[in-house]
């Protein structure tokens, strides 16, 4: 129900995420999904990895600050509207997302979720039964 | 500059002078010339004149009665006193004083609030407070006799800069704990001005009461009065709206070149008033129209150079750390108080015809301390608050920059990376929380950038935490 998902802390500075990318790249960890929030001064990168135990590190030993989160992960159908109806689910039970992201995994298309109410959130999926995916999944 | 081109400088800013002309060849204009039709330019001449004679033996009767007052009555004084090993009974004169203790701010914070007091609370009429080394602030009290004394030496600034009591004054330094606004006031109704207690920030009100009222003194620092003469445009005012023609500017240090400026974007003539509230507040020193050094006033702030390093008195014109010994204070007298302000001394009569020793205008400071927008910051306050909170690493840069001719400041934090979530959210409130707590203990408000662990360069010997990049 859960994937281990990298937040590496980025300063805004030109160049910064490649570096952070290369030290991945050097120790062949594969970059599964990825995505950026940013704010003018710095952002917080968020990844999917083949190894997210190696990457924390190799990526500390390198000066970078970065942790591991558990987030939400569920296997949506790949057709139209399925993203929506999934969401519509936690926007009943009064549930804020705080941030989403989705990307695909050979045949799998996969939602990360992170909400305000985690016990709430894994309660509908477990009532709804959605279809969870986890992290050995991916291997 | 000779005599008449000096007058007649007067003259091109719109300040009358009597037909009394300078006496040709003695190099000394006349004492009693006048300003504003009236008003005399020497307040209290009688003080700002006195022979250096005369001077010495008054500052050797306070300087007696003042140490027998804080041996006798401030405990801190007696336990000094005897390490230093000097009795009361040792000073015999103003010479003696080299032979007593020095005292520092961080004296001030280890008997914060009231334990340097030298009188019993009921007669303390009044307190203050600047911001400390640390944490906690720097109180002072005064009493009514004090409080006499503070307006008399604001009289004597407030005259040698020119103003009277046909003057309105906007006095745009803060009121409240900061010594600037009530100090300045005080001393601005014993002249008899017509005082505009504006306070200071909210440039267009500023601008506003400035045009209706007719302002002819503003009193403020002088980084708010170049902000505020380039914000006449953008507000819909020009030179001719304003009726302004002197500048009281305080409480922070600021060059010759500034004067200047100031006097050139104002068409005014702009006067330091020096001051720092342990002594008094603003008062303690003024450059008069000569602009060559500001006048102590002596008879109340005994001051003296210090060479940095060995701490021993300098001779005039040496640089050094300015030190005062309060003569006259009641409420919390201090022996040789080290300012870290960094002046030289002139003894020589001004052709103002004032006798009372000059200091230079401060080039800076023998510590770290900062002035942003006329309040004291030290870089440990912001250590404190850092370690108080504990949310990040105490790795810091503080970055001092003037914008729109107003003291910006940024300070860029390494983050602890336990406090590294997924949402920018926790770091955003992360950011803003220090921002309060800055705000909270130290009165000003500071950028708070997170920046990576590790990132902050480390210096091997004395750390580097600031970054000054205001014009110098």
């Amino acid at each position: 129900m859960t994937i281990s998902q990298l937040s590496v802390f980025l300063e805004n500075k030109t160049g910064y995420l490649n570096q952070v990318l290369a030290v991945l790249a050097k120790y062949n960890i594969n970059i599964i999904a990825l995505t950026v929030a940013d704010t003018s001064d710095y952002g917080i990168l968020r990844a999917i990895v083949s190894d997210p135990e190696k990457a924390l590190e190799v990526l500390r030993a390198e000066q970078f600050s970065v942790r591991i989160h558990d987030v939400l992960s569920i296997e949506m159908e790949a057709a139209p509207g399925t993203m929506s109806r999934i969401l519509d689910l936690f926007t009943a039970a009064d549930i804020c997302i705080e941030y989403v992201y989705a990307f695909s995994f050979g045949s799998k298309s996969i939602l990360m979720l992170r909400t305000d109410n985690r016990e709430k959130s894994i309660e509908v999926i477990i009532a709804n039964k959605l279809k969870s995916i986890s992290e050995a999944d991916l291997r | 500059m000779n005599d008449e081109s000096r007058l007649r400088r007067q003259e091109t800013r719109g300040v009358k002078s009597t037909n009394k002309m300078p006496e040709k060849g003695t190099g000394i204009m006349k004492n009693d010339f006048q300003v504003h039709g009236h008003e005399k330019l020497i307040w209290n001449k009688k003080m700002e004149c006195m022979n250096g004679k005369d001077m010495r033996t008054l500052q050797s009767e306070r300087l007696i009665k003042l140490v027998n007052r804080v041996y006798n009555h401030v405990p801190f004084y007696r336990k000094r006193m005897i390490e230093a090993g000097v009795k009361p009974s040792d000073i015999h004169s103003i010479d003696d004083i080299v032979k007593l203790p020095f005292t520092y701010k961080t004296d001030l914070r280890d008997n914060y609030p009231f334990n340097l007091f030298a009188v019993p609370l009921h007669e303390i009429v009044r307190v203050h407070a600047s911001s400390g080394t640390t944490g906690k602030p720097t109180t002072v009290g005064y009493t009514k006799a004090d409080i006499e004394n503070w307006r008399e030496v604001v009289a004597r600034c407030l005259t040698m800069a020119g103003v009277g009591k046909d003057d309105i004054m906007q006095i745009s330094y803060g009121y409240g704990l900061f010594t600037g606004g009530l100090g300045v006031h005080y001393g601005a109704e014993t002249v008899g001005c017509t005082v505009v207690p504006i306070s200071g920030g909210n440039t267009r009100r500023q601008l506003q009461l400035m045009s209706d009222f007719g302002s002819t003194v503003l009193a403020c620092t002088p980084s708010y009065a170049l902000h505020l003469a380039d914000a006449l445009t953008e507000n819909g005012y020009s030179l001719k709206d304003m009726k302004l023609k002197t500048g009281v500017f305080g409480a922070e240090p600021w060059t010759e070149n500034m004067r200047l400026e100031l006097e050139k974007k104002w068409g005014i003539r702009a006067h330091d008033i020096y001051g720092l509230s342990e002594i008094m507040g603003p008062g303690v020193a003024n450059d008069c129209i000569q602009h060559d050094g500001l006048h102590v006033h002596e008879d109340h702030f005994f001051p003296e150079i210090v060479d940095s390093e060995t701490k021993n008195p300098v001779a005039d014109g040496i640089e050094g750390e300015l030190v005062f010994t309060t003569l006259t204070k009641e409420g919390i007298p201090l022996l040789r108080y080290n300012t870290h302000d960094l002046s030289t001394l002139n003894h020589e009569k001004c052709f103002c015809g004032r006798t009372s020793v000059r200091m230079k205008k401060i080039t800076g400071r023998s510590d770290d301390m900062l002035i942003i927008r006329g309040v004291n910051l030290f870089p440990s306050q912001i250590e404190h608050v850092l370690l108080e909170m504990g949310e990040t690493s105490a790795h810091y840069m503080l970055y001092v920059d003037r914008a729109n001719n107003l003291d910006t400041l940024e300070l860029k934090v390494e983050l602890d990376e336990s406090q590294l979530t997924d949402t920018i959210r926790d770091l955003q409130n992360l950011s803003r929380k220090i921002e309060q707590a800055l705000n909270s203990a130290i009165g000003l408000h500071v950028k708070v950038s997170l920046v990576e662990p590790k990132s902050i360069a480390r210096s091997e010997g004395k750390a580097v935490r600031v970054v000054d990049n205001r014009k110098k």
